[in-house]
């Protein structure tokens, strides 16, 4: 069956390909009416039996946004969500199975050079220069240099040609993927549990909350959360939190089987709900967090809150990229998915789940005021402010923890990462859970 | 007997219609019968072990896997203290676990193929330790949670009562509730084959037992366990290969602060070192299989099935 829609995609592509590439250059003078209201119907005939597969993770896999694109685009897209160690399983070895990766940043390190996905040319892209910043020039709109610790978007975002097979020490024209997706992580703790304000990451391995802590159940995440903890509390001092050194390594994880054996820890956890859970349950009083547990617990009428710390946040963030399998017209197709995905209502639509689009001012012409107010301006919610599906998510008068968008993104101490050395870590990882 | 008797009619029957005399030889007819389970077998476990051994001496880096023949794997393996840690902890969960699902899954064995008078009521009482087993091992293992936790059910209780004043920690997240988890997802694993066996023990033996003077606690070492035996090895083959082979249970009820063999490899499987995660899985294959060896070795299990 796929054999076969493959080679009849292959067919229609030849026939067509001179009105297609015509129509193309026409198309793309009226794309910005185009933008929101669907494409040109003159070259839908051609399009219409293209469906792009996209791949992803949970956090980004949405399938009203399929939905949605489908109806704006004129051709199908389907959504396929698997969790991340699978879906990065899938992306290597079975690449030419989906159309669309939508990966997590510190990812594209195992997936750049293994001929997995190709550049996208810059021209392609409609919105570069309403991207965040932080992307594209590795800095907060004042002009301050973001943070380079662990994977930082910047130092991914470039490659040296089209096939997008290494990465690019500077700015090219080439592109390993469009920023669609980021947030600032921090500590989640239950204020009326901790007894004490928590304004340190310190305070994750401060003997106060012994028993009553928890990590994620990840090398590399949990061990920079550690890290930023070690490190606000004065014991080391790293060169690079998301890329340590092996001797950073084992002085790091012989400090946490210490903290661990002290009975600091009451949990790992290794999905979103063993986290609601946690805190919702009151196991835990402080831990690392994702904004939508956050919510989660708070919408069971629980306090909690996602605490903005001194020594900043741990910032992550997602891209979209074509497989490298894709050509002609389904390429063409990429390119119109992936302008449409950075155009507004994807971006909205992760929004109200708390995270940030990579154009924002374009997320806002599908935001209601008080929404765009509420996420990105840090103010009060003047209404009550509901979930993507309409459930509500925070009563009118409160406001996000952390302020505003750049208060919150203009703060990231390090960036979610995988490590060079992360043979090493992860054994060692091992030897800490075993301890 | 009766459909034994009706096979053995058939085959007269047909014998009679003079089918075709093409006959195959015997040997041929046992390697057909046994072919359908071996092809399952060859493809779905022997191949894919192949491959893990093969792939289990590669070498291997963030980017890729290379076909190598080193023994790096192996090394880093057998000299982290890691492994020999988890060995231990699962060997010690395995054993703590065999003993007293031994001891339960003896006991209701007993209970519901002796005590129980009527096949009714036995077929109830089965079914009652069965119905939870319907629902997913997952959902069994998670619903212990809240009733284990610090603000759960049963310290709850416990606070009503005013047995303690604080809540206790240790019940969840700690061996304690891993061990809990195990017994409750694997007794029945022993009641089965226990029963089964003592299902096939004539009462006439046991009433000549008692006929002969032996008092009931003789009845059972001499007569009862000693017929039991087959039972009991297969409930524990059961038992201690679902421990060793363990993941979600240390992984969840342990709160992530245990591991277990199989989560090492986890671990190391969603970080994309598949070189290193062969070699770990091909050292538990081999740990296994030598343990369920002995276990064979002392109670031949092939040969009391057959009998």
């Amino acid at each position: 069956m796929a054999a076969n829609s493959k080679g009849s995609d292959a067919g229609r592509m030849r026939k067509r390909a001179i009105t297609r590439r015509s129509l193309l250059r026409g198309a793309s003078a009226t794309a910005g009416l185009a933008a929101f209201n669907g494409f040109p119907t003159v070259w839908a005939q051609n399009i219409k039996d293209v469906t792009l597969l996209h791949a992803g993770t949970p956090v980004s896999a949405i399938q009203p946004i399929a939905d949605q694109a489908t109806k704006d685009l004129g051709f199908t897209v389907k959504m396929q969500m698997t969790e991340n160690a699978d879906i990065l399983n899938r992306y290597l070895s079975q690449s030419s199975s989906m159309d669309v990766g939508d990966i997590s940043i510190m990812y594209l390190r195992y997936l750049v050079g293994r001929n997995v996905l190709q550049a996208i040319p810059v021209s392609k892209y409609k919105f570069w220069d309403q991207t965040i910043p932080l992307f594209t020039k590795g800095e907060y709109p004042d002009g301050r240099k973001a943070s380079l610790q662990g994977t930082a978007p910047f130092s991914v975002l470039f490659a040296t040609g089209p096939d997008g097979q290494k990465f690019a020490d500077g700015p090219t024209e080439w592109l390993t993927g469009i920023p669609t997706i980021t947030n600032a992580d921090t500590l989640g703790i239950r204020p009326d549990l901790t007894g004490r304000p928590v304004s340190s990451w310190a305070d994750l391995i401060s003997p106060d909350f012994k028993g009553k802590a928890a990590l994620q159940d990840n090398p590399t995440i949990g061990v920079i959360d550690v890290a930023m903890a070690i490190e606000a509390r004065g014991d080391l001092k790293y060169h690079n939190k998301g890329n340590m050194t092996r001797d950073e390594i084992d002085k790091t994880i012989a400090l946490m089987m210490d903290i661990k054996k002290s009975g600091q820890f009451r949990s790992f956890w290794a999905s979103f709900d063993q986290s609601v859970n946690l805190m919702a349950s009151g196991e835990v009083v402080i831990q690392s967090m994702w904004s939508p547990a956050v919510t989660a617990v708070r919408t069971r009428g629980i306090p909690c809150t996602f605490q903005p710390l001194t020594e900043g946040y741990r910032g992550w963030g997602y891209t979209l990229a074509p497989m490298k399998h894709l050509t002609g017209l389904k390429l063409d197709c990429f390119y119109e998915y992936m302008n449409w995905y950075t155009s507004g209502f994807p971006g909205a639509f992760i929004a109200r789940e708390g995270y940030y689009a990579g154009v924002p001012e374009n997320a806002k012409k599908f935001l209601t005021p008080a929404e765009w107010d509420y996420w990105y301006g840090g103010k009060p919610a003047a209404t009550d402010i509901v979930d993507p599906y309409g459930k509500l998510m925070e009563k009118a008068g409160r406001s996000r923890d952390g302020g505003t968008f750049w208060e919150r993104m203009g703060n990231i101490a390090v960036w979610n990462s995988v490590m060079d050395e992360d043979r090493y870590l992860t054994r060692r990882w091992n030897e800490f859970i075993t301890s | 007997v009766t459909t034994s008797e009706r096979a053995v009619e058939v085959t007269r029957e047909r014998r009679q219609l003079k089918l075709p005399a093409f006959r195959l030889s015997p040997y041929a007819v046992s390697w057909l019968q046994v072919s359908p389970l071996a092809l399952v077998l060859i493809v779905l476990f022997a191949l894919p072990t192949v491959l893990f051994l093969v792939i289990s001496f590669f070498d291997y880096d963030r980017t890729g896997i290379y076909p190598a023949f080193i023994f790096d794997n192996y090394r880093e393996l057998l000299t982290t203290p890691t492994t020999i840690r988890v060995y231990l902890s699962s060997l010690r969960f395995a054993v703590i676990v065999w003993a007293i699902t031994l001891v339960l899954g003896f006991f209701i064995a007993h209970f519901l193929i002796f005590h129980v008078r009527t096949g009714m009521m036995r077929a109830v009482l089965f079914l009652l330790c069965a119905i939870p087993f319907l629902t997913s091992g997952i959902i069994r293992t998670i619903a212990w949670i809240p009733f284990l936790g610090r603000n759960g059910a049963f310290n709850q209780i416990l606070m009503k009562l005013g047995i303690v004043s604080h809540p206790l920690d240790f019940l969840l997240f700690s061996d304690f509730a891993v061990i809990v988890t195990y017994v409750h997802l694997f007794t029945l694993l022993m009641v089965g084959p226990i029963a089964n066996a003592m299902a096939k023990i004539d009462p006439a033996l046991l009433e000549a037992a008692r006929d002969a003077g032996a008092s009931r606690w003789r009845t059972m070492t001499e007569v009862i366990i000693p017929l039991s035996k087959t039972g009991i090895a297969l409930g524990s083959l059961l038992v201690f290969t679902q421990v060793m082979g363990d993941y979600f249970v240390v992984k969840t009820m342990s709160g992530g602060q245990s591991a277990s063999i199989v989560s090492t490899l986890s671990t190391e499987i969603q970080a994309m070192q598949y070189p290193p995660a062969s070699a770990n899985a091909m050292v538990l294959v081999a740990f296994v299989a030598i343990m369920v060896a002995a276990m064979m070795w002392i109670v031949d299990v092939r040969k009391e099935l057959v009998s």
